[in-house]
């Protein structure tokens, strides 16, 4: 072999190895940081850090107030409500735009994404139009004793309509994903299509509903524009907390609103990593 | 055919599909269509000349204009800021990725009403940076720049969102195929990749438009409703329908429904081009 | 172009290496082909040599030039890749012109002389009539030829080839080696060739280099890889073999299971093995270890299946050679086996 030259020959250099041959990898990386820093992280970590100028007391007993206790409840349960009948009906919907063929299935599937491309403000007035003492179907159900605007069966409704999207989106791939021959098993093993559907289908889309439920809980407790409206707004009955912090803003409670909104991020992100865990450990089982 | 075959095994009896299929085209209609249909019923309820009349009220235009100058400055910061951080993400490995898509997404798990607290923690009249704001007379909250803010933040993911899965699905294998044959960074980045990623692109930037001209909640909190100045469409809807002045209202409403209802078609015309990438584009 | 090659490292993960220490020098006009299983670094070798992936140690020359301050844009390298990485939204035309439309305004050849140029190499390619035509039009054979004349408009030093006839069916695959041969030859193009279809490289290439785990375990024309594997891997590699005991003593092989057959050896004392080709098995008539199960004559070699001892063997004879008769024992030539001792094992 004939001589080489030194200085050619590197050592080991990992470092210049895991470059890569395509360019702009620093700049990128420097312009996305800096605007999620700006725009994102430091906006967030001065709501976290807010509250805490009313001491830890303070904090406590600016989230324990009667008003603000009612206020979550409301937010909290409602939002689990309307996920909790969306899981059934985004089910529905998913099951039948996935399996069945009919005239018109196109339209529906674009339908379905309303409720995300409607503006909330929008959604809010044309809610409160439907469901008003003489709306569409406001009217029809007064002669039955049910009052939906400006009461807490309103803000059922209107986090019911932004919250099914988002079960049905992330129920239709895991239905279309599922293997049919589980299915044309359980045939041959005699059993019905509903027994099939319970005892295999059901099991199996599991996981993929506490993950829509989720979704649509976490949207809908955020939820403000489409429920504003619809709702009484009444402290203690119909208020949601979203409002409450605006209201608290406009008292110029800012380590109020801030403490508020901690709670409520806080609380999300708790139910969400219960739901997490919960599908973990189905899918664990089901291994 | 006159013999009835037995039922396939994967199927439903075809009764009960029917039943199912209707009841979720009444569940659709009576939930999601219903409330877009009124919008309309309810701006026309006196003629179109009532929606026209309304909609050229000096406040309503101001806000017209108002929405559109605030998505005119979010959507293209929004959409450089989002063609950045996806090329960085999906053409290379590095610590910490994961972590960067997570918290570009952030904005989505925030409610609105958070998206604008945040702001005016940083810049109301008790907020941490309101000494300076006083000292140079700057107003940020209650004026324009709170609005972009606010809109800014709740549009941060949507364009780099809807390029990721598309550029980590087409694969870097043609941009290297240009570098080897001596393109420059920029001359593959113009040539290759965003011939490739226009339709995605497209709708990343149409969707962060339609929200940026849609959001209340986060632009609520900033605003401090001045009217005439600091109301974007969907703040100009509210007041006016809070004002029983239900023509104004959903006149306004009837236009921004006009542009979802853009968006939607859109997407489902994108979505045939560019095939379905897992669900979820919205 | 001379391309040298010294001493190239990289892995990507702290256990596996996918170049552990390759070393080797490409005279100009040579049409080299890397072999080996998936996973030997040949794929990574030719990446190495692009500049789309860079070595932790080692060093790359082109013509006596080091190459790794030279980025990939500036190497003056024909890449093909796998799956053809065609533009999907330029036609066929305008992606062959593609590595001249970019050049800096200096080197730039004018409008006119790129749309000749590129004509001129869609006639060469066979594919004249396409230019107008976008890739999702056209069929692999075709997509795999614009490829070509895309890398071929840059006039590379140097041609690299990434597995370009994976994805295509066995009979445009024999077209095309034939036709690429010539092409190399006709344009005096230096090329490196990725394939795990030893016909492929034996056919096609000057020389072969045989990787796996990261090495080169013998580099060589196809004729002398062949008659004279220098490793266990590289016989079995290019192609059938049959593996048999044998001890090893006083220079000489005794194979365990046929004791008349003693071949001269190298290897040190001990316990080895031999491996030998079907059609490399001599028979031979007389009573013997080997046990004849069944004849095929069809075909154009005869198949003699053998039991010897423990192991099913199969031999290849000319279909005129003395054939022994179903159920009958006869002896074994085995002095063209190739004796390897135990610890090179490929296992």
């Amino acid at each position: 072999m004939a001589a080489c030259s030194t200085a050619s020959i590197r050592p080991a250099d990992d470092a210049a190895a895991r470059r890569s041959a395509l360019p702009g990898f620093a700049p990128t990386l420097g312009i996305t940081l800096t605007w999620l820093s700006l725009i994102v992280l430091i906006p967030l970590a001065s709501l976290a850090l807010r509250p805490w100028t009313l001491g830890l007391d303070g904090v406590w007993q600016s989230v324990t107030d009667p008003r603000v206790l009612a206020a979550l409840r409301l937010s909290f349960g409602t939002a689990a409500l309307a996920a909790a009948v969306n899981v059934p009906l985004g089910l529905l919907v998913a099951w039948v735009m996935v399996r069945y063929r009919f005239p018109g299935r196109g339209l529906a599937d674009a339908l379905i994404d309303m409720p995300l491309a409607l503006p909330t403000a929008v959604a809010g007035i044309a809610l409160t139009a439907l469901f008003a003492k003489n709306g569409w179907i406001g009217s029809l159900l007064v002669p039955l004793g049910i009052k939906v605007a400006y009461t807490p069966l309103g803000i059922l409704l209107a986090m019911i309509f932004v919250g099914l999207p988002f079960v049905v989106r992330t129920l239709e791939p895991v239905v279309m994903d599922l293997p049919i021959d589980a299915e044309e098993a359980a045939a041959t093993l005699g059993a019905s299509r509903g027994q099939a559907f319970r005892r295999v289908v059901l099991p199996a889309l599991l996981p993929a509903l506490l993950a829509g439920f989720g979704a649509a809980l976490a949207r809908g407790v955020g939820e403000y524009g489409s429920v504003i409206f619809i709702a009484g707004n009444m402290p203690m009955v119909s208020e949601i907390a979203p409002l409450l912090i605006v209201i608290r803003l406009e008292q110029l409670d800012y380590a109020g609103a801030a403490a508020l909104a901690l709670v409520m991020l806080l609380v999300s992100f708790a139910i969400l990593l219960l739901l997490n865990a919960l599908q973990a450990r189905i899918a664990a089982n089901a291994a | 055919m006159n013999t009835v075959l037995p039922q396939r095994p994967t199927t439903e009896h075809w009764l009960i599909r029917a039943g199912l299929i209707a009841v979720t085209v009444v569940l659709l209609i009576v939930l999601l269509l219903l409330p877009l249909l009124v919008v309309f019923t309810e701006a026309l309820r006196r003629g179109v000349p009532a929606v026209l009349a309304a909609l050229e009220q000096p406040e309503t235009l101001a806000a017209v204009r108002l929405s559109l100058l605030v998505a005119v400055i979010s959507v293209p910061l929004n959409t450089v800021c989002g063609m950045a951080g996806a090329w960085c993400i999906s053409r290379f490995r590095f610590p910490g990725r994961g972590l960067l898509v997570t918290l570009i997404e952030l904005p989505f798990s925030v409610s609105p009403v958070i998206s604008g607290l945040v702001w005016v923690l940083l810049f109301g009249a008790n907020g941490w940076l309101s000494p300076l704001l006083n000292a140079t007379g700057t107003r940020i909250v209650f004026a324009v720049p709170g609005l972009v803010l606010a809109t800014v933040f709740v549009t941060f993911p949507f364009v780099a969102r809807t390029l990721i899965p598309l550029m980590q699905s087409q694969g870097a294998a043609e941009e290297e195929a240009a570098i080897t044959l001596g393109a420059s960074g920029w001359q593959t980045y113009f040539r290759v990749t965003l011939p490739n990623i226009r339709w995605g692109l497209l709708y990343g930037v149409l969707l962060c438009n339609a929200r940026a001209m849609g959001e209340f909640g986060a632009v609520a909190v900033v605003s401090g409703h001045i009217r005439g100045q600091t109301m974007t469409m969907p703040l100009q809807i509210e007041a006016l329908f809070n004002d029983y002045d239900w023509i104004g209202a959903f006149s306004i409403a009837a236009l921004l429904s006009l542009l979802a209802l853009l968006t939607l078609v859109a997407k489902a015309a994108l979505e045939w081009r560019i095939g379905r990438a897992g669900g979820g584009l919205l | 172009m001379k391309v040298e090659v010294w001493d190239i490292r990289k892995s990507f993960s702290s256990e596996r290496a996918a170049l552990a220490g390759v070393s080797l020098t490409i005279p100009d006009g040579e049409f080299l082909a890397l072999l080996g299983p998936s996973g030997s670094g040949k794929t990574t070798l030719l990446r190495v040599l692009a500049g789309l992936d860079f070595a932790e140690a080692g060093a790359i020359l082109f013509d006596g030039r080091p190459m790794d301050a030279v980025p990939a844009r500036e190497r003056g390298v024909g890449f093909v890749f796998q799956h053809y990485a065609l533009f999907r939204h330029m036609t066929v035309a305008r992606n062959v012109a593609f590595g001249l439309e970019i050049r800096p305004r200096n080197r730039r050849p004018p409008a006119r002389e790129i749309r000749s140029r590129v004509a001129e190499l869609l006639e060469l390619l066979g594919i004249g009539e396409l230019g107008g035509r976008f890739p999702a039009q056209l069929s692999g054979g075709q997509r795999q030829r614009v490829a070509l004349a895309r890398a071929l408009a840059i006039e590379p030093g140097l041609l690299l080839l990434d597995e370009p006839f994976g994805a295509l069916d066995a009979q445009v695959r024999k077209n095309l080696r034939v036709w690429l041969r010539d092409l190399h030859v006709r344009m005096g193009l230096t090329s490196v060739f990725v394939t795990h279809d030893q016909a492929e490289a034996m056919e096609m290439a000057d020389r072969v280099a045989v990787l796996r785990a990261g090495r080169i375990e013998q580099i060589d024309t196809p004729k002398r890889l062949y008659g004279d594997p220098a490793t266990p891997f590289v016989h079995e590699f290019l192609g059938e073999s049959v593996r048999l005991a044998c001890t090893v003593q006083d220079g000489l092989a005794r194979i365990d299971a046929v004791p008349s057959a003693s071949i001269p050896t190298p290897c040190p004392a001990g316990p080895a093995f031999a491996l030998i080709r079907s059609h490399e098995i001599e028979l031979l008539p007389g009573p013997g270890p080997a046990r004849v199960i069944a004849i095929h004559a069809t075909g154009p070699l005869a198949r003699v299946l053998l039991r010897l001892g423990e192991q099913d063997v199969e031999v290849l004879r000319q279909p005129d050679a003395w054939m022994p008769a179903a159920g009958e024992t006869c002896d074994l030539d085995l002095s063209r086996a190739r004796i390897y001792p135990l610890q090179a094992s490929p296992r």
